[in-house]
């Protein structure tokens, strides 16, 4: 069986601080990681080879030292890695960097399963999964908290905002875990080493080397443009409000609704 | 674009190939050789030949014409036939899009037997309710309903198409997008129209809520969002309201669904934790009562929000200490955090100092509370907290 991982190296966002006089984003001393709900698609993979056998790829698209993600991925037991890296596939929105990660996939080969998480702790969209899943013209299963494997087809556990469903799809199929399908382990000191060492199985891919087109990939694939970023408020501007309790209440409700947000709904 | 390469004024000096990031021009026989399968058509090269043997042609990107793309579109999640209470507010903000657009709102929903809500949906503010009825698509499944709605678009032509991001929602909309070679704004909070462009302006948090990013699609129609639930505002329902119903029959034998689905268990709401909940009210001390956690738990409910505490409740015995927040505790950042009776101890703002908006209530007007505060209420908790319990449910 060959399983592909999708991994994204992530600033720790638990760090992320604004700088309060010019309202950018502060990245110094800021921790790089792997995607939280990427150890736990590396889990589920590895835990896949554990019982039936597989060979596991983990890749990732990112600069060039998103290859301490691949390199993780590796020492914890991934078969082999790849790093998606070129100036060509910088600034990509889900649309080019499914087109890139898709391309990858391709390239790398015969593939029964995909996992990534479900959503990156940076970008937020929860979109790469399923792009993806459409590129390759593949099954989907997306908020997966529970899954088994079995001859030739995968039965998971969805959770849906009001319950779950379990579902069955046939191979190849494209997976996005929550964190609660299970405890990643750790790297190992041997696998480290491994991974360390020159002749770790890891590669760097290029964008001629998928056979992307400048066009396909990266900014100048894009089909949305950032045009704005701003930090959702600055420093706090306490708002006294007096009155009767009741008074108070109806103060409060309308300041928040003014905010967009509607207590009770 | 392609890579001509003039083998007569070529002298196979080599800068093209050195230019090349790709390896894509080598050297042969003293000339030098365009590989195509390895260019990318990023253009180093073009600049590079001294002897102008080298020429080629960046391509372009255009803004496509979308002149015939418009309206303003939402798909209307339902579940059972029931409409999801998304269907309300995105229509109540399609609306407002569609009125400074001058164009029309329409909606489309699919089901086993949904038409009877049409005319809910044209109450609420659409103009036009496209309605496919199938059993088919009584419960929701990705590439049966990717097929539909793709085809819905491609021969409406919508210019705007607003998704819920519920768990479907983002399920869809991706798989959509991809398929239709659509741009696609995750999670959106604020939608408004440029009113130079008259461009769909996509306002959403990133990196956990700390950064706002405002994002367009200029290169594809219809310009396609989700937009995060409880956000946007629906309109009252207004019973002299009309519009049209079109009932599209599609052939349901082109959609290729791979997956079965084997059981499906709707449960109670799960009790999120707090790190995922988008209002938290939170106690202090003062809560350590049975009346205390009494009066907390009924202003949550009436809010839909979690409970949580500092440590003097866990240690007093009050809540279990999954609810505790700071820095022993849990680090949260809702949209809302209200702070009953609780001082401000540096170890416990380290918990929720990041979240959006806070509200403090506390009977010390010097309580370090007020310092992180948004809306600071010097008062009793147990007054204010059942006044505000009232208003809302009163609302
Ligand atoms: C502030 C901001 C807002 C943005 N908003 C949008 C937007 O609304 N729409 C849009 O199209 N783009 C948007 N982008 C761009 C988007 O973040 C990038 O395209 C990013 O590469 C992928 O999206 P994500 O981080 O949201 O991934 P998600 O879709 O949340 O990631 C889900 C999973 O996909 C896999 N994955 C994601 N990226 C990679 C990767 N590079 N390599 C390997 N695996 C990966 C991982 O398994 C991950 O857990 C935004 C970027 C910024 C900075
Ligand atoms: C190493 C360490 C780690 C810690 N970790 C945590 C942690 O993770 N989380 C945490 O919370 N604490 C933590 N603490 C404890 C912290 O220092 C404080 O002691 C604690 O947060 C105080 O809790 P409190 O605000 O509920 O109580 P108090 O400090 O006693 O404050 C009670 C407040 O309620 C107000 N009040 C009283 N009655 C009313 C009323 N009727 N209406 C309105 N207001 C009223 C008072 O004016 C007062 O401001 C930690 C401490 C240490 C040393």
């Amino acid at each position: 069986m060959n399983i592909v991982v999708l991994v994204k190296q992530v600033p720790n966002t638990h760090d992320v601080r604004i700088d309060p006089k010019t309202g950018n984003l502060i990245r110094e001393g800021v921790e790089s990681i792997i995607n939280p709900e990427d150890r736990h698609a590396l889990e589920a993979a590895l835990g896949i080879k554990d019982r039936l056998g597989a060979e596991i790829t983990a890749l990732t698209m990112g600069p060039p030292q998103a290859i301490e993600v691949i390199c993780e991925a590796v020492a914890t037991g991934a078969d082999r890695g790849i790093l998606l890296s070129d100036k060509a596939f910088a600034g990509a929105d889900t649309w080019a960097t499914s087109t890139a990660l898709g391309l990858a996939i391709k390239r790398i080969g015969e593939f029964d399963i995909i996992l990534a998480g479900r959503q990156a702790i940076d970008g937020d969209t929860a979109q790469i999964g399923p792009q993806v899943a459409e590129f390759l013209g593949i099954p989907q299963l997306t908020y997966v908290r529970d899954l088994e494997v079995l001859e030739g087809k995968i039965t998971a556990e969805r959770v849906l905002e009001d319950g779950c469903e379990r579902i069955e799809a046939p191979f190849p199929v494209l997976l996005t875990v929550l964190a609660a399908l299970n405890e990643p382990r750790h790297p190992t000191v041997a696998g480290m080493l491994r991974s360390a060492s020159e002749r770790a199985p890891i590669e760097v891919w290029n964008a001629a080397d998928i056979g992307a087109k400048a066009l396909d990939v990266g900014f100048l694939g894009s089909l949305t443009q950032v045009t704005r970023t701003f930090t959702p408020k600055e420093a706090r501007n306490t708002r006294h409000l007096e009155g009767s309790p009741g008074s108070v209440a109806a103060q409060l409700i309308q300041c928040l609704q003014e905010q967009g947000i509607r207590l009770g709904e | 674009m392609a890579v001509s390469i003039d083998v007569d004024k070529c002298n196979g000096c080599g800068m093209c190939s050195r230019s090349c990031p790709y390896l894509a021009l080598v050297i042969e026989d003293k000339k030098a050789k365009w590989l195509e399968e390895r260019c990318t058509l990023c253009g180093a090269c073009l600049e590079s030949c001294k002897f102008g043997a080298l020429t080629g042609e960046m391509p372009t990107r255009e803004v496509p014409d979308f002149s015939d793309y418009r309206d303003v579109w939402v798909f209307v999640e339902q579940h059972d036939g029931a409409l999801h209470r998304s269907a309300f507010e995105l229509i109540g903000c399609a609306r407002g899009l569609a009125d400074d657009l001058g164009q029309k709102v329409a909606v489309a929903v699919f089901g086993a037997e949904v038409k009877g809500q049409a005319q809910d949906l044209i109450r609420h503010g659409a103009d036009r309710c496209i309605v496919v009825e199938d059993p088919g698509l009584a419960y929701y499944r990705t590439c049966t309903y990717t097929h539909v709605l793709g085809e819905i678009i491609r021969g409406y032509k919508p210019g705007i198409l607003l998704i819920a991001a519920t768990h479907l929602g983002r399920d869809l909309a991706p798989r959509l997008a991809r398929r239709m070679g659509l741009g696609l704004t995750a999670d959106c909070t604020r939608l408004s129209i440029d009113p130079e462009e008259k461009i769909l302006l996509q306002t959403r948090p990133a990196f956990g809520g700390n950064i706002m990013a405002t994002i367009v699609s200029r290169f594809s129609r219809p310009q396609t969002a989700t937009v995060r639930p409880g956000i946007m505002k629906a309109l009252e329902p207004d019973a002299t309201r009309t519009g049209e119903i079109v009932v599209e029959e599609l052939d349901m034998a082109e959609c290729r669904e791979f997956t079965h689905v084997l059981e499906c268990v709707l449960q109670e709401k799960k009790r999120a934790d707090l790190a995922a909940a988008k209002i938290i009210v939170a106690g202090g001390r003062p809560v350590c009562s049975e009346r205390g956690i009494e009066v907390l738990r009924e202003f949550a409910e009436a809010v839909g929000a979690e409970v949580a505490c500092t440590r003097v409740v866990v240690e007093e015995g009050f809540l279990p200490v999954e609810h505790q927040v700071g820095q022993t505790g849990q680090s949260v950042r809702p949209e809302v955090y209200f702070a009953c009776g609780i001082s401000g101890a540096i170890q416990h703002k380290a918990g929720m100092d990041g979240s959006r908006y806070i509200v403090a209530i506390n009977k010390d007007p010097d309580a370090p509370i007020f310092g992180v505060a948004d809306y600071a209420i010097v008062g009793d908790l147990f007054e204010i907290l059942p006044a505000l319990t009232r208003s809302i449910k009163g609302s």
